[in-house]
């Protein structure tokens, strides 16, 4: 398309798509800008926008910690409650181990006695 | 934020080692974070879309080769959980915004073009970027903000590449049009503020 059969419009969809440097201006496009304040003035503005973005891109906003501590929950390994189980299972074994051995010792001293109570009164 | 050390907690993390893991993220969440609010939008939505982006980082960690840098891959992710969000969401009054709609204030006391002289542009700007549809924001601060290409734009919004273009350009002129209200019966080439 001739540059002066070019309208602004067309020329501003161009310099949406190619502010960024991604392509060159048609040489139509480029020929109508050089000729034309308000593409021009478009341009600058499309330009200031870009360098603002990018200057975002340096801006970190702060969530707090309670979002951290929330992450963190959610990703800390499930091996740490295992492991919390398995001590609180193991102290239960050793438990009902020593349970089971202190009601042997008892009823075994129990039957001791009453066997060795039976003898002498049969004696 | 020194990229080596985030590579070695990296590695370290890959290799089963969970206090580097939340080492990683203590580093990396404000910048999660601050991606999924600008866009979301919403601060609530963007501790959500950050939550699932942390549970999908450890998953896929192991995955991770390392051939973009850690921040990229976090960014992506980021961007995808906001995506999914945003799509499961499907509302927020700027949804229902028109394609073709500009916003201006037609306040002279706070018209844009005057205030983008004598104001910050950037804060306008993070204004001008609130009252986007979601679908437009999300490919300008992807590409314009964070440098992402429209390719990796493109696969983690779920659309095509050209169709990340095409957001990409009407998003820049809906920016434009906001921050710059344009006299449209100008025709000797001369800009003028848009007053009302």
């Amino acid at each position: 398309m001739p540059a002066d059969l070019m309208r602004c419009d067309d020329v501003s969809v161009l310099l949406a798509e190619t502010v960024d440097s991604s392509g060159p201006l048609p040489p139509t496009a480029a020929t109508h800008l050089s000729k034309c304040l308000r593409c021009q003035a478009e341009q600058v503005q499309y330009r200031r926008i870009l360098r603002t973005m990018k200057s975002l891109r340096g801006v970190v906003l702060s969530p707090g910690d309670e979002l951290l501590e929330d992450v963190l929950d959610l990703v800390r390994p499930p091996a740490t409650v295992h492991k919390l189980h398995r001590s609180d299972r193991r102290k239960a074994y050793i438990g009902g181990i020593a349970a089971a051995a202190t009601a042997g010792a008892a009823g075994a001293i129990v039957i001791v006695t009453r066997v060795a109570t039976g003898r002498r009164l049969a004696s | 934020m020194v990229s080596s050390e985030i590579d070695d907690l990296v590695g370290d993390a890959q290799d089963g080692d969970h206090r580097a893991f939340e080492e990683l993220v203590r580093r990396t969440y404000h910048d999660s974070y601050t991606l999924a609010l600008r866009l979301t939008g919403d601060e609530e939505d963007a501790r959500d879309v950050v939550q699932e982006t942390y549970l999908r980082v450890h998953k896929g960690l192991k995955k991770f080769r390392g051939d973009a840098q850690f921040s990229t891959w976090l960014h992506r992710i980021t961007a995808n959980c906001a995506n999914t969000f945003l799509g499961r969401r499907g509302r927020t009054s700027t949804d229902e915004l028109p394609d073709d709609s500009v916003v201006v204030d037609l306040n002279p006391q706070s018209d844009p073009a005057h205030r983008a002289d004598v104001g910050d542009l950037r804060d306008q700007l993070i204004e001008a970027l609130s009252l986007l549809p979601p679908k437009l924001r999300a490919v300008v601060v992807l590409r314009d903000i964070y440098d992402l290409p429209h390719e990796s734009i493109a696969e983690e919004l779920g659309i095509t590449e050209s169709a990340a273009k095409v957001r990409l350009h009407r998003a820049r002129k809906r920016l434009r049009e906001n921050l710059y209200a344009l006299n449209e019966g100008d025709t000797d080439g001369e800009v003028e503020a848009h007053a009302g």
